[in-house]
């Protein structure tokens, strides 16, 4: 079972080893990591994709909160939480191919952000299952290159019962 | 908030800040990347001791805290000094050893440069500190020491490690000790959940056959009263764990003595029937509980542990408290009905009865049990530092312990060589107290050099060399277990420990037979100067009762011959 993780952190010399090293250490595997400074340039934020049973998930909850930098972690609740990932793909593309791909790229409501001669790059924002799919769909034409930032990911804002 | 209005070189501001922590003693080895440092430390009135390798600077550090309860304090150089270390550090992370470690460190620009004694200590020691600095600003450096002790001793307590370039401790600062820490993502809780005291006391309430067992958590917490308290409120037996010894009195009644691979059958078998296991500040590691599937199969438990991450962590808890040791117990006991357990009790007194723990005596040969024993009779009030091997369980095991801080033995990362340095922190913490190491042959020789820091500072610590020839507690396993194959355990053709000791100008003593034992610890005692004894020992003897590793604790062999 997948995971999503926010942990806080001191934005210090070092955090960044202190969590990967926690994880390499105990045996727990990062699915994906991104970090990247908040509202407080004081602190961090790390967006973590672990997958593992409830024991793993509270293990590496308990382990993380430990760590004298980490100042807070939240598991993410898929449901009650916003999950985005960005990804930049480069397609090879003809002049033949080029009209289909820019069909998948408005279906998705990916972008185009560069066209070569022989490739164009799409990026694509949205959750993973989305990306995913756009890969799959894109990757008949041949991926030359792809990068995935991770997932990044917020609680929803409180509704009104 | 008070500012110096004079300058002060960073190196100078350290030694204000161990001031300020109350430290009068440091355990050390000088070096390039310290000479400020150490040119502070000359002009200073801080008691260092010269160790004579740094990884005996960091176990004297730690026999120092574990002795006093106090934080224990370490410095080397940088590259070498550092790496030498973190055996001493990795050895108090273990048994969360309150303690704070300087390194001097190349400087700030030439960091990443693999520079002349260069090593990166923050990243090598990252996994086994509690936590670590690298102070690249001497403005931080107040605020970060401050931190360092604060991290060291409270919570869960570690070791921490500072390391300090060495153009930091050159420059100058205003120096400011703040008086209060900040640290956001650091708060350790304290008082337990009253409702799971309420709900533990329930499960006590309801059992028929508890069991309370009490880790090194206990001593950390400085928590034995209430824990004799809490006992004897509810009437139940006490197990400890080997770092737990002396947190309960070893003649109180209720005790049981150790529990795990080499515990006592009678400790063993209460916790496989027992109904409700009480863990106070231990962890079910994995030389308590054995096989952990098959450990305590009919009990609930109640965990209290500073640390959340050790609940549940090897073992399914019902009751979880986290909070400090001495805090809970004593909620507890207030919040507890008093019980009986009776029968309970009936039970296993019989089981003592008939299961002690025992040795062949012999006439001609020292039994190594026997030395213990005598240690014991010449002076029960020593505190008992060990090394690591069959010296150590029989030290657990023969040795009756009344008090907390007089068992100091590596646990959890069981080091040899850790006894003698120890030993050496544990006389200077309390100088009043006699200070044995109950010593192997083999480990004797990992740190055996520190009998020059003895001498130069006059440590009048007693090494008493529990010497069969052989590195024991292997050549147990390979007898038991790889058909008597000896594969490089036999020490023969050793050292003279006598004229070792002679060599550093500490005094040397031998016992062959069983009547020459108490005269050379009679002789020792009455000495006042740093000794070793050479027990010359049944060579072939085993620690026992002994359950082998991952069976259930309650197969458990007899292996007195
Ligand atoms: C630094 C270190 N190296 C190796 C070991 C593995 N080991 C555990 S006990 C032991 C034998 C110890 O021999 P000795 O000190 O003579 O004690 P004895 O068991 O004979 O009483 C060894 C090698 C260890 N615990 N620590
Ligand atoms: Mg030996």
């Amino acid at each position: 079972m997948k995971h999503t993780l926010a942990v806080l952190v001191e934005n210090k010399y070092g955090v960044l080893a202190r969590v990967a090293g926690l994880f390499s250490r105990r045996g727990y595997n990062i699915d994906s990591l991104a970090v990247g400074i908040t509202d407080d340039p004081d602190i961090s934020r790390m967006s973590i994709v672990v997958h593992g049973d409830d024991y793993v998930l509270e293990q590496v909850t308990k382990q993380l909160n430990k760590l004298v930098d980490v100042i807070r972690v939240t598991d993410l609740d898929a449901k009650d939480s916003v999950e985005r990932e960005l990804a930049l793909i480069k397609v090879t593309t003809d002049t033949k191919t080029r009209p289909e791909i820019m069909q998948i790229v408005d279906v998705f409501r990916a972008r185009t952000v560069d066209v070569a001669a022989k490739s164009m790059t799409i990026e694509i924002t949205g959750n993973e299952d989305k990306i995913n799919a756009i890969e799959q769909l894109l990757r008949p034409f041949g991926i030359k290159e792809m990068v995935r930032t991770g997932k990044i990911a917020m609680t929803r804002g409180i509704k009104k019962s | 908030m008070k500012e110096s209005t004079e300058k002060m070189t960073g190196a100078r501001a350290l030694i204000e800040c161990l001031y300020k922590e109350n430290v009068d003693t440091i355990f050390g080895y000088p070096g390039g990347a310290v000479l400020p440092l150490y040119d502070e430390i000359y002009k200073s009135d801080l008691n260092h001791i010269l160790t004579r390798h740094e990884q005996s600077a960091a176990h004297a550090a730690d026999g120092y805290a574990r002795a006093t309860g106090k934080t224990g304090v370490c410095v080397a150089t940088s590259g070498p000094g550092a790496t030498n270390l973190v055996t001493g550090i990795a050895t108090a992370y273990m048994d969360s050893i309150p303690m704070v470690a300087i390194t001097g460190q190349v400087p700030t620009f030439m960091i990443g440069n693999d520079a002349f004694q260069e090593a990166n200590i923050t990243g090598i020691t990252l996994p086994i500190t509690k936590h670590n600095y690298l102070v690249q600003d001497a403005n931080d450096l107040p605020r970060v020491i401050k931190e360092a002790f604060h991290i060291a001793s409270t919570g869960r307590k570690g070791p921490v490690l500072i390391d300090i370039p060495k153009d930091v401790t050159a420059q100058e600062i205003y120096f400011h000790y703040p008086d209060k820490v900040e640290l956001r993502g650091y708060k350790p809780t304290y008082k337990g959940n009253l409702q799971q005291v309420k709900k533990a006391s329930e499960y006590i309430e309801r059992s028929k056959k508890p069991v309370i067992y009490a880790g090194g958590g206990i001593i950390n917490s400085n928590a034995s009263d209430e824990l004799k308290e809490f006992a004897e409120k509810i009437n139940a037996p006490v197990t400890t764990t080997l770092t737990g010894i002396g947190s309960f009195p070893d003649d109180h009644p209720q005790y049981i003595g150790m529990l795990g691979m080499h515990g006592t059958k009678y400790a063993n078998y209460a916790i496989q029937e027992s109904d409700l296991i009480i863990a106070v500040g231990a962890r079910f590691d994995d030389r308590v509980t054995g096989k952990i599937a098959a450990f305590a199969p009919n009990a609930d438990i109640i965990h209290i542990d500073i640390d959340p991450a050790e609940i549940s962590k090897n073992i399914k808890v019902s009751v979880p408290i986290v909070g400090d040791a001495k805090w809970i117990l004593k909620s507890l006991t207030k919040q507890v009905s008093t019980c009986d357990f009776g029968p309970w009790l009936q039970k296993i007194n019989q089981w003592k009865k008939q299961y002690p723990l025992k040795y062949f005596e012999n006439e001609d040969v020292i039994k190594p049990q026997y030395v213990i024993e005598q240690i014991n009779e010449a002076c029960d009030d020593a505190i008992i530092v060990t090394e690591v091997g069959q010296h150590q369980m029989w030290a657990s095991q023969y040795f009756k312990f009344k008090e907390p801080r007089t068992f100091i033995t590596s646990g959890g990362l069981g080091t040899m060589g850790y006894g003698f340095p120890a030993a050496l922190g544990a006389k200077i913490g309390k100088p009043e107290k006699v200070v044995f190491d109950i010593a192997g042959d083999g480990s004797f020789q990992m740190n055996s050099q520190e009998l020059a820091t003895a001498v130069q500072h006059n440590i009048p610590v007693i090494i008493a060399v529990i010497n069969n020839c052989y590195l024991g507690m292997v050549r147990q396993w390979q007898e038991l277990f790889f058909e008597q194959r000896y594969s490089c355990t036999c020490l023969e053709e050793s050292v003279d420990f006598v004229k070792l000791a002679e060599a550093y100008g500490a005094l040397g003593l031998r016992a062959e037979k069983p009547d020459e034992v108490r005269p050379v610890i009679d002789k020792a005692l009455e000495s006042g100067r740093p000794t070793v004894i050479d027990f010359i020992v049944e060579k072939s003897e085993n620690v026992s009762p002994m359950v082998p590793a991952s069976a259930a604790i309650n197969e458990i062999l007899d292996l007195e011959r």
